[in-house]
């Protein structure tokens, strides 16, 4: 894990990789998911599946958590899960809708 | 709003009423389980179903909570429902899941394999909900698939062809609405029905693998597509709330002012009816005592089981409110919206937001809160959790601090009019727990329990109007696990304290308390409490508290032989006889910290699986409660000279 990390770490600069990096309302695509398998498949049933379209919204108060949409409904994650969910942008829909 | 148009399935739901259907092969009543994800209406649709004809069970050896019911059929028949817990998957892995699946599947011994099963999803987020429909078809039992939310989908502009998606899944698929009772009569026709289809072979239809997920999805969105589902708009009010419960300066005041607000009012609108109740008591005991002829039985009777009984029955209205509020808060969506906001402060003491909603619970009572403790996913947590919410000050410290705090601290003014010592002292016995609490977690969770961070996962429902039958039943469901234990527990430690305190008899007399066998209990203690500012009458009360916190107030009230009609004052002053100024902080410190609740130590055994983590809690909230009832018997006793 720690691996792909650094790797993520290195081609960031050019577009925003992971959940984390997102600003809210900037829609993406989710890409893989790079958490241990057993969070992975709570993670795919609440929607969060390679290939969904998933919008940042609302952050907690106070920051440590936020609340994303996917696949019909909203979840809340902490910050240290949604930076090991990678994503891409999705250059066809890359609006920014409103939160 | 029967959906099913395939004449094979119409046939099946609706059974020729001229011919009696034939009885199942075996002899048991039939068993029809409701399935649902999370937030599907799944326990809205059990009660409309069964009304007050339900219980909550729990299967052996597990801590995962059923509730059993008898559906209101207009015939003869007798169907049983079961409310499983909800899942997202029949992948077993968390211990709720692991049940869901076992029953389904026939796998668990002490509950039969149901004869049907009624699957309610979520209409207005159809996709993912769908994908459920994979592994409970694939049980090759009788199904019912209903669409729940009808009217929020219809509203938000959502359609769905029932009829096309009962044809794709070969099965009756219905529209309904369970909090407005749409399409109710079709899950009837379906329940009378399931006799008939016992001996019906399973529908067959190609289903996708079940372990992987994105292939169930993508299963799920083709039958989407081809019963022309359209998703409804987003939920406009569930945006414009969020925007006020979640702003960032707004959002954690309102949260506060929620947390308070639900405080005050179990203490200032509980206070009259509690009042109420403890007069009711009173009066009725006195009256007893007024027709009763005068004989032991009397006496046991009247000063052994009604005070007894009753000085815990006084706490059934603040219970009841706080779970009136909990009940509210959960089903209009905003508890998931409070774990969210406390996740960050929880992360701080090494728990997560979910552990909030249990923690509050156990202010009312550390029973309900530690069953609480099952939406966290993480054992650690979870454990962790259940290790400090009887730390939380549960109602059943009030009726001692009320005593002791009455008994000793003077009504003089701290704050003017604001605040009086004697409430300052409440709220600083409150403060002390919750302070304990969030320490003994920091210390668990770099110990014992140490784990990496853990991940917090939580789905925001909507916001919905909580339906008063919900709230209703909950409120009944509670009130009676509470007075079965005041019946149970409660009355026989009672009973077993009067003969103690009655025996042995001397020349035909009751011996004086101090020559009983409670006395002689209370003299073997002493030497041990001594050091805290206790002498062996506080010790019987200890040793009785043992079974429940509030019980000491009773054994007290035994003890001095306490009669008249303002009792309460009574045992004031007779409690100063017994106590110092110290060893009343003593006291209330000891009550603060330890486990003293059967009922709490044999749940604790049950939701963990085992004696490790009850007798682990009981010894360090023993040695808490010792060392920090010495400590305050010392320093008190240094300040005061």
């Amino acid at each position: 894990m720690g691996r792909t990390k650094r790797a993520a770490k290195r081609v960031s600069g050019s577009a925003p990789l992971t959940l984390a990096d997102l600003r809210s309302g900037q829609r993406c695509v989710l890409d893989r998911l790079d958490v241990p398998e057993d969070t992975a498949r709570r993670l795919m049933e609440l929607g969060f599946l390679p290939g969904n379209e998933v919008i940042p919204a609302r952050r907690a108060p106070g920051g440590g958590a936020r609340v994303f949409r996917v696949d019909g409904s909203e979840v809340a994650l902490r910050n240290d899960t949604a930076k090991h969910i990678h994503v891409r942008r999705d250059p066809e829909s890359d609006l920014v809708v409103l939160p | 709003m029967s959906s099913c148009h395939r004449d094979s399935v119409e046939s099946n739901l609706l059974p020729n009423p001229s011919i009696a259907p034939p009885r199942p092969a075996h002899d048991r009543p039939i068993i029809v389980a409701i399935v649902g994800p999370p937030n599907s209406g799944k326990s809205t649709l059990f009660n409309r179903l069964t009304g007050l004809r339900q219980k909550v069970a729990n299967f052996p050896g597990v801590t995962v909570e059923h509730r059993m019911g008898k559906a209101k059929l207009k015939d003869q028949h007798e169907v049983f429902l079961v409310d499983l817990p909800g899942v997202y998957s029949l992948h077993p892995r968390a211990e709720d899941e692991q049940v869901t699946h076992d029953v389904l599947k026939g796998e668990r011994p002490d509950f039969p394999k149901p004869d049907a099963v009624i699957l309610i999803l979520d209409a207005t987020n159809l996709g993912r909900h769908l994908v459920l429909a994979a592994p409970i078809l694939s049980l090759g039992l009788p199904i019912l698939i209903l669409l729940n939310m009808a009217d929020d989908l219809a509203a938000r502009g959502g359609k769905v062809d029932v009829s096309a998606l009962a044809a794709e899944l070969n099965c009756p698929v219905t529209l309904i609405s369970a909090t407005k009772g749409i399409g109710i009569e079709s899950i009837q026709q379906f329940l009378l029905g399931t006799a008939v289809r016992l001996n019906a072979p399973p529908p067959r239809i190609e289903l996708p693998v079940l372990q992987d997920v994105p292939k169930c999805r993508q299963w799920a969105a083709k039958l989407g597509i081809r019963a022309s589902y359209k998703a409804p708009a987003p939920p406009l009010w569930t945006r414009r709330l969020d925007a006020i419960f979640l702003h960032p300066v707004a959002g954690p005041l309102i949260f506060l002012t929620i947390v308070i607000a639900v405080f005050q009012s179990i203490f200032s609108w509980a206070q009259p009816i509690m009042n109420g109740v403890q007069h009711f008591i009173l009066g009725s005991g006195l009256w007893m005592k007024s027709v009763l002829p005068d004989t032991p039985w009397r006496s046991l009777l009247i000063d052994g089981v009604w005070s007894g009984v009753g000085s815990v029955v006084v706490f059934l209205p603040q219970i009841l409110l706080l779970f009136l509020f909990i009940g509210i808060l959960e089903d209009s969506g905003y508890l998931a919206r409070a774990a969210l906001i406390a996740d960050r402060t929880m992360a701080k003491i090494g728990l997560q937001g979910k552990s909030f909603i249990p923690l509050l619970s156990a202010y009312a009572c550390a029973v309900p809160a530690i069953m609480a403790t099952r939406v966290i996913e993480n054992k650690r947590d979870r454990t962790a959790t259940i290790m400090i919410a009887p730390l939380m000050t549960c109602s059943a410290r009030l009726p001692v601090y009320t005593l002791v705090i009455a008994a000793f601290v003077p009504n003089i003014p701290v704050l003017g009019h604001f605040l009086s010592l004697p409430a300052a002292t409440m709220l600083s016995l409150y403060v002390l727990g919750f302070l304990a609490a969030i320490t003994i977690a920091r210390v668990l969770r770099s110990t014992v329990l140490r784990s990496g961070r853990s991940s917090f996962m939580l789905e925001m429902p909507p916001y919905r109007w909580p339906t008063w039958q919900s709230l209703a039943l909950r409120l009944i469901d509670r009130a009676r696990v509470f007075l079965r234990r005041a019946g149970t527990v409660i009355f026989s430690v009672a009973v077993v304290l009067w003969v103690l305190a009655h025996l042995p008899i001397h020349n035909g007399k009751t011996p004086p308390i101090e020559h009983s066998y409670a006395g002689m209990v209370g003299k073997t203690i002493e030497p041990a409490i001594k050091p805290l500012g206790f002498n062996w009458k506080i010790g019987i009360g200890l040793i009785t508290s043992l079974a429940a916190r509030e019980v000491i107030v009773g054994t007290l009230g035994t003890i001095y032989g306490i009669e008249g009609d303002e009792p309460s004052e009574g045992l004031q002053q007779a409690v100063h006889h017994d106590l110092s100024p110290a060893g009343a902080v003593a006291l209330l410190i000891f009550f603060a910290f330890a486990m003293q609740c059967f009922s709490t130590l044999a749940v604790v055994k049950r939701e963990t699986g085992g004696w490790k983590w009850p007798i682990f809690q009981f010894s360090y909230m023993l040695a808490l409660a010792y060392c920090g009832s010495w400590v305050a018997f010392h320093l008190t006793n240094y300040f005061l000279g």
